[in-house]
Order: C-alpha cells, then sequence, then structure tokens
C-alpha cells in the first residue's frame, strides 16, 4: 500500500451540463506502485489524457478518490512531485537549452550554482550537454523532446507524465527516443505514467499496458508485459512481443465493441 | 486530444469569454458576430449616455465656462444651428477623401499585384513601402497644397492617396504572396498557369487581407483629408472650419462638426463592412476564431 | 542597367535585410530619376499636356519642383539671410517634435501596458474596460489633435504637454489589445506546464506571458511611434504654436519656397524614421531572432 504512487477509486470525471454533459471518465480504479512504467491507450475520447491530467492535479475529477504520492493531487502537484511532458515540447524560445532546463527550479526558487549543476546533469543524461547553449528552434523535434524530459526531471519527482511525447516525430526518431526514455527511467528510477495511441510503443516500453475505451471513458483491460529488460531491438523482434500486441490489440478492439 | 478545456485552468482564460474576439484585430477578415457586437459595445453606449447626462448636469451645476468645457446641450445646439454649413462642409472633405481612397486603393492593388508577378518590385517596391509607411505622410500636405492649389480638392485627394497607397499596397501583396506552399504545389501539379493561380489561390487569399486593409483606410482616408486641410484649404471644408472655430475659441461649433466627421467615418467604415461580406460570404461565416 | 541588376542580385544573395535597404534606395534613386526626368520632359513640352491647353501639375519648372540636390543643398543653406543653417533650424524643431512624441509614446506604452496585464488578470476588468477601450479609437484623435491644443492652452497647459498626451491616446490603444493578445498567446500545454510547477500568477505572467507578449508588443509599438510623431506635428499646427515640425512646414508652405518646405518634408520623414528605428533596435535587443513578428 505504502509503494503506490498513484491510487484511483471509483475516479470520474464530467465535462459541461445538461445537453453538452461529456462523461469523460468513469469508475476507474487504478493502482500504479513505485518503478512501474504504466501505458495509457485507446482511441480517441476515452480519457487517456484527462486521467493524466487528473493525476497532475491540471483537472479534478468530479467522483471518486485519487491519492497521488500519499497525498491529494493538489498537494502533490504543489510538492512538486511529478514532471510532466507534452506532445509539443512546449520549450520557451527566448531561453536556452539550459536555462529551459533550469526553469521549474528557477520557480522552486533553487539557488543559482545548484540549478546550474542540477541543470548540466539533467542534460548529459538526455545527451545533449553540448547543446545547451543553443535556442530551442535550433533543435529537431527529437532533441526538444529530450530537452524538455530533461526539464521535467530536473527537480527529481518522483513521477514522471508523459502524454503522447512522441507522436509528433518520425518512426525511426520515436524507436531512437522510446530506447532513450528507458534507459532514463532505469537510472532515475522513476515511476512513468504514459499517454500514447501506438500499441507497439506501449507494449515496448511498459511493465503494464492500460486499455481503455470511450463513451464513456473507462478502463477496460490491464495487460501485463512480462518481458524482459533491458530491452531493445532484439526485444522488437521476440514472439513474446508480437503475441503482446496482439493481446491488447483485441483487449482495444473488444473495449469498443462494448 | 479531444477533451473539451476544462475551466479550472483559471491563469489562462477560455477564448469564449474573450471580449476581444468580436473586434477586428490585424489578423484579417476576423469576423465580428452582431451579438458578440452588442455584448462588447452595448456596456460602452449605456455608459456613453451616463457620461453624457453626467457631463451634462456637471457643467450645468458648476457652471462651467464654455471656453473650458461646452456642455453637450451646446454642442447638440449648435450642430443643429450649423447643421447645413458642417453637412455641407463634411461632404466637401469626404469627397477629397473619396477621391484619394480609390485612386489610392487601385494604384495599391495594382501595384501589390505587380509584386506577385515581378521580383524586382517585390524586393524592391514592397521594402520601400514599409519604410516609406513609418514617415509622416501628412508632410505632403503643404507641398500638394502648393502644386495643386491650396482651394483645390485635388491637393487634399494626392495626399490622401498617398495616405492609403502604402497599408493597402502592403496588405495586399502579403495577402497574395503569402498562400500554403502545399497549395501552390496542388495546382502546379494541374499544371495550372500563372494567371489561374492568381485567380483561384491568390486573389481569394488575399481578399481577407484587402478589406482588412479596406477598413484602415477608410478611417485614414477622412482623418488624412481633415488634417491636410489643416495645412491650408477652402473656407468650407472640414477641416479648415473645426480649425477657424478652434482658433477662436468657438469649442461647441468645432465639436458639432467633429461628430459630423465621426458619423462619416464610421459610415464609410460600415460600407466597407458590408462590401466585405457579400465579397467573402464564406470567410464570415466560418467564424474562425484567433489563431494567435 | 546590367551593372545596377548584377549589384542587386548579388545583394540578393547576401541577408534579407541588405536585401530590403538596397531594394530601398533602389526604389529612392528610382524617384530622383523620375522626378527629374518629369521636369526635362516637362519643360520640354513647355509645361503642357501635349495636344491641349491643360497645365501639367505640378508644374515641372524649378520654382514648383526644385531639383533634388538643389532641396539637400538647401539643407546648408540658411534658412534666411543672417539666419542659422536649414539643418540647424530643422534639426531643433525635429528634436521638439520628437521630444513631445516620446514622452507620450512612453506614457502611453506603460499605461497600454499595465492595461492589458490588468485585463488579462480579471475578466471583470476586461470585461467592464475593455469596450471603452476600444470606443475611445472611434474618436479620431489625430483630426482633433489642434483642438485639444488650444483647448488645453485655454485650461493653461502647456502646449507641448497636450502634444504629448495626444501621443499617449494614439499609442496606448495598439498596445492595450497587443498585450492582451501577447499575454494570451502561449499555448494551452505551456500552461499546463508552469502549473505543474505550481508556479505562481506572478512567475506565470513575467517568465511565460510577457516573454511571449514583447513581439506583439513590439508590433504595435511600431506603429504608434508613427502615429505619435504624426499626432505631434499636426498638434503643432495652430495658431500660436512656435516651435516643431507643423511650424515650419506651415511657415515655409505659407513663404512659397519650395526648396525650404521639401527640406522640412525631408527632415519630417527621417525624423519619423530614426523613430520608428530606435524603437526596432530595442525589440532586436529584446526580442529573440526567431520569435520576432513581421509587422
Amino acid at each position: 500500500m505504502s509503494d503506490a504512487v498513484v491510487l484511483a477509486r471509483g475516479v470520474g470525471k464530467v465535462f459541461g451540463a445538461g445537453a453538452a454533459r461529456v462523461e469523460a471518465l468513469t469508475g476507474i480504479d487504478l493502482r500504479i506502485d513505485q518503478g512501474e512504467f504504466i501505458s495509457l491507450i485507446g482511441p480517441s475520447g476515452c480519457g487517456k489524457s484527462t486521467l493524466l491530467r487528473l493525476i497532475g492535479d491540471l483537472l479534478q475529477p468530479s467522483t471518486g478518490e485519487l491519492i497521488v504520492n500519499g497525498k491529494e493531487p493538489r498537494q502533490a502537484r504543489l510538492d512538486r512531485d511529478y514532471g510532466i511532458v507534452f506532445q509539443q515540447a512546449t520549450l520557451l524560445d527566448w531561453r536556452t537549452v539550459r536555462a529551459n532546463v533550469e526553469l521549474p527550479l528557477e520557480i522552486m526558487g533553487v539557488p543559482k550554482d545548484e540549478r546550474q549543476a542540477r541543470a548540466t546533469e539533467m542534460l548529459s543524461l538526455v545527451q545533449l550537454e553540448e547543446f545547451a547553449d543553443h535556442h530551442p528552434w535550433q533543435l529537431s523535434g527529437g532533441m526538444q523532446q529530450r530537452v524538455a524530459i530533461a526539464r521535467a526531471l530536473s527537480f527529481r519527482p518522483a513521477l514522471l507524465l508523459m502524454d503522447e511525447p512522441f507522436g509528433a516525430l518520425d518512426e525511426m526518431t520515436r524507436e531512437l527516443m522510446q530506447q532513450e526514455v528507458l534507459r532514463i527511467w532505469t537510472e532515475t528510477e522513476t515511476t512513468v505514467v504514459f499517454v500514447t495511441h501506438s500499441i507497439p510503443e506501449a507494449v515496448f516500453l511498459s511493465t503494464r499496458v492500460v486499455v481503455m475505451s470511450p463513451r464513456p471513458g473507462r478502463i477496460s483491460q490491464v495487460v501485463d508485459v512480462p518481458l524482459p529488460h533491458p530491452r531493445n531491438v532484439d526485444t522488437r523482434e521476440s514472439d513474446d512481443y508480437y503475441r503482446l500486441i496482439t493481446e491488447v490489440r483485441e483487449a482495444l478492439r473488444r473495449g469498443e465493441e462494448r | 486530444m479531444t477533451e473539451p478545456a476544462d475551466r479550472d485552468l483559471d491563469l489562462f482564460e477560455p477564448r469564449e469569454t474573450d471580449v476581444f474576439a468580436g473586434f477586428e484585430g490585424d489578423i484579417p477578415g476576423e469576423p465580428g458576430r452582431i451579438e458578440t457586437w452588442i455584448r462588447a459595445y452595448g456596456p460602452a453606449a449605456v455608459a456613453f449616455v451616463v457620461v453624457l447626462v453626467l457631463w451634462e448636469a456637471l457643467t450645468r451645476a458648476f457652471d462651467v465656462e464654455t471656453f473650458l468645457l461646452p456642455k453637450p446641450s451646446e454642442i447638440a445646439q449648435r450642430f443643429v444651428v450649423n447643421f447645413d454649413v458642417i453637412w455641407a462642409a463634411g461632404f466637401r472633405t469626404f469627397f477629397e477623401a473619396l477621391g484619394g481612397f480609390v485612386v489610392g486603393g487601385v494604384l495599391a492593388v495594382v501595384m501589390a499585384l505587380a509584386t506577385v508577378r515581378w521580383s524586382a518590385v517585390r524586393e524592391g517596391l514592397l521594402p520601400f513601402a514599409i519604410a516609406a509607411n513609418t514617415m509622416p505622410i501628412i508632410a505632403l500636405a503643404p507641398i500638394a497644397n502648393n502644386w495643386f492649389n491650396v482651394t483645390s480638392p485635388v491637393s487634399k485627394m494626392a495626399v490622401v492617396a498617398v495616405i492609403v497607397f502604402f497599408p493597402v499596397m502592403i496588405n495586399t501583396a502579403r495577402g497574395l504572396l503569402e498562400v500554403q506552399p502545399e497549395e501552390l504545389e496542388l495546382l502546379r501539379a494541374a499544371a495550372a498557369t500563372p494567371r489561374q493561380i492568381l485567380r483561384l489561390v491568390r486573389i481569394p487569399s488575399a481578399l481577407p487581407f484587402f478589406f482588412s486593409s479596406l477598413k484602415v483606410a477608410s478611417a485614414l482616408s477622412i482623418i488624412g483629408a481633415i488634417v491636410a486641410e489643416y495645412f491650408g484649404g477652402p473656407q468650407d471644408v472640414l477641416g479648415q472650419y473645426i480649425l477657424n472655430r478652434a482658433n477662436l475659441f468657438q469649442f461647441p461649433d468645432a465639436w458639432a462638426a467633429i461628430v459630423v466627421a465621426s458619423i462619416i467615418g464610421i459610415t464609410f467604415y460600415m460600407v466597407i463592412v458590408v462590401a466585405e461580406r457579400l465579397a467573402m460570404p464564406w470567410h464570415v461565416s466560418l467564424r474562425e476564431t484567433d489563431t494567435a | 542597367m546590367t551593372d545596377a541588376s548584377e549589384v542587386v542580385s548579388t545583394a540578393s544573395r547576401r541577408s534579407p535585410r541588405v536585401r530590403r535597404v538596397v531594394g530601398f534606395l533602389g526604389v529612392l534613386a528610382a524617384v530622383v530619376v523620375t522626378w527629374e526626368l518629369y521636369k526635362v520632359v516637362g519643360e520640354a513640352l513647355g509645361g503642357v499636356v501635349p495636344g491641349t491647353e491643360l497645365r501639367l501639375r505640378p508644374p515641372p519648372n524649378d520654382r514648383f519642383m526644385p531639383h533634388s540636390w538643389d532641396v539637400v543643398l538647401q539643407l546648408f543653406r540658411p534658412v534666411r539671410r543672417n539666419g542659422e543653417l536649414t539643418v540647424l533650424l530643422l534639426g531643433k524643431a525635429a528634436m521638439f517634435t520628437l521630444r513631445e512624441a516620446l514622452v507620450g509614446f512612453v506614457v502611453g506604452g506603460v499605461i497600454g501596458f499595465g492595461l492589458g496585464v490588468a485585463f488579462v488578470r480579471s475578466t471583470l476588468a476586461e470585461r467592464a474596460f475593455m469596450p471603452y477601450v476600444v470606443a475611445s479609437q472611434t474618436v479620431p484623435i489625430i483630426a482633433i489633435a489642434p483642438m485639444v491644443v488650444v483647448w488645453g492652452g485655454q485650461l493653461d497647459v502647456p502646449q507641448w504637454l497636450s502634444v504629448a498626451l495626444i501621443a499617449a491616446y494614439l499609442t496606448f490603444f495598439p498596445v492595450t489589445i497587443n498585450t492582451v493578445r501577447g499575454l494570451r498567446s502561449p499555448a494551452p500545454t505551456a500552461v499546463e506546464m508552469m502549473r505543474s510547477y505550481a508556479a505562481t500568477p506572478s512567475q506565470v505572467l513575467w517568465k511565460l506571458q510577457v516573454p511571449s507578449a514583447l513581439p506583439y508588443i513590439f508590433t504595435a509599438l511600431k506603429v504608434s511611434a508613427t502615429a505619435s510623431v504624426i499626432g505631434a506635428i499636426v498638434g503643432e499646427l495652430p495658431a500660436g504654436f512656435r516651435d516643431g515640425l507643423g511650424r515650419a512646414l506651415l511657415e515655409f508652405s505659407q513663404q512659397f519656397n519650395m526648396k525650404k518646405l521639401m527640406a522640412a518634408v525631408l527632415m519630417s520623414a527621417l525624423a519619423g524614421i530614426l523613430f520608428v528605428a530606435v524603437v526596432t533596435w530595442f525589440e532586436h535587443r529584446l526580442v529573440a531572432g526567431d520569435h520576432r513578428r513581421e509587422g
């Protein structure tokens, strides 16, 4: 129990009222333990991004109980227990890469020396030290996302939330980035909640895949991914990998049919 | 991500309550909806009336001298007394403004089309126009007065034409040139001639920019005509009337004339708005929101 | 001809800024050439449209259309017998006008920025006051500038202050509108990101919104700079104003001395360009290269 980073019981989220009422999420029961890599996957409207934002206190649940890192989501946010990465890197153009990574630390009031040291550390973690003094527009999409990840982890949060971070990248870069994320996950021992549209991506990255379905948004099935670590190109070509992809795909289809 | 935005994000106001949404900004062709208009200007209109009433009441109560702050009732009275004179002056001034508007506008469109066809024009005239637009063009008024006879409407039309030319040319050229590369590629793949590209893609794309600049130009032409008249003109034009009355400290008369100028200006603007809706019914009904 | 186009095409391969300057100079040269050509041809035609009795307007003689070099030379001649050099007189007038415009510009800019921030912080304030801000622009302030100055004189307001207030009025509106636009321009995910860091509203304002707004604000400032100069010149027109470019233009016009008048127009143009150039310089300092918007 004490190891649960995220605990959701009967969580629901409703938008709007009357004729415009949308039940984005209903009856979400989920437990995420420390060190896991969880993917949320499902078609549009299944509420996966909404669930991610509920965990991050960017939205508030309409019903149910949600505990993040043993606290109310709001307190977890105020204590900066999580970092978040979006599909658009949202780096600030007017700051250098280094200054971007330092941004959360600035906001937290961390003194300058410590900020710089931490930023350097994170940039070497994502292997972008030489680009520290560049500006975001000088970097490729994949590199920008790496900076965004470095920024999200700069204050060593327990939890990393990722909302389709590789959606805007091409397939080759995507696979490289997936490898990168796994490496970073192992090195930092963070818990990751990862929203994706891609079945192979979900299976490759996760310890568990949470399959969701829409109307109303709910969890239809959770698929365990017992593939061994470290995962690499060989994993992508193994039989178990394909079997699990099929299992997730079937789960998605069943979820839609209901 | 298709989930609707949540109002919990109170740091970032949802766009639907953006009062600004109904106002024409520098994004061309941004449509105004009547309800948004009323919602936006309703409170202002009500407050305007309140201000007028207060203004009248206070100036009466404190018996403020006319030359310090005229009462709205005095302005209204002068408006009625001088009705024929100031409206006649208004039409003469409008004639100058319209003449300059048409000449400047037509030339601007011609030159904008030239920027599409000839890169020399694009590289040369366009930067010049942008730079020239930063200069106080009104300074040309005394020159025009001397060249074309200070009492002739042509002297004012010339200045208005120059004032109108630059913004209309720059914005229309922008609209013609800034076409999505994909649209151009699509047409080239269909072996379209440059003229067809012009007609099918560039001109429709330029229309919002064009009308947006025309709206600005309409206001500029009225103001430009009046200000050009300040540098000298016949007695019976609005600018000279206002200036003379002001120099004689007859402010209510001057204000009455300014009311006429405002009415003419707003009407001119409305005509352009109507013309825009007729020319681009598709665009207005799309009701795009701010894409910044 | 070949030489000129070679120069142009070599320049084109260089930076766009060089291209723009070359283009500008090119057109300027073309204007001067057309001017002199018109004079030569016009004089040859006897000052009338061929085949008619219509007099050419503007008349191509030296009185109405001085040679371009004469206008430049006029700058270095005394304004009147035993007077100071034209360029000095006009320079002082330009400085006077620019000072008024600058004061108003700065005040209007600060007010506009403040209003923009207030409107974004409080929807209530925006809904209450934005309509007035918008409605304020239906008053054609440039057209009533002379009247405002005379009226100000009646209230014992110094003339330069009236003019500065006019400039402020012209500036605050575009700055307010563009500040609001710019402060709201960051992507929703950027705001979510700041929220995830538990940033205070102040931190969000200064670290995210204001830097995002700077390009928009500078676009407005460049437009207002020109408007301020125009407002200042027009405000100097009423009787009794002694200094400034407006007065100089009016006087030279009444003296019917085209050389001096055109010299004054030239200086006015330079004053306008100078003001905008200074604002642009600040823009280059404060706004990252890729971040700038085209006016």
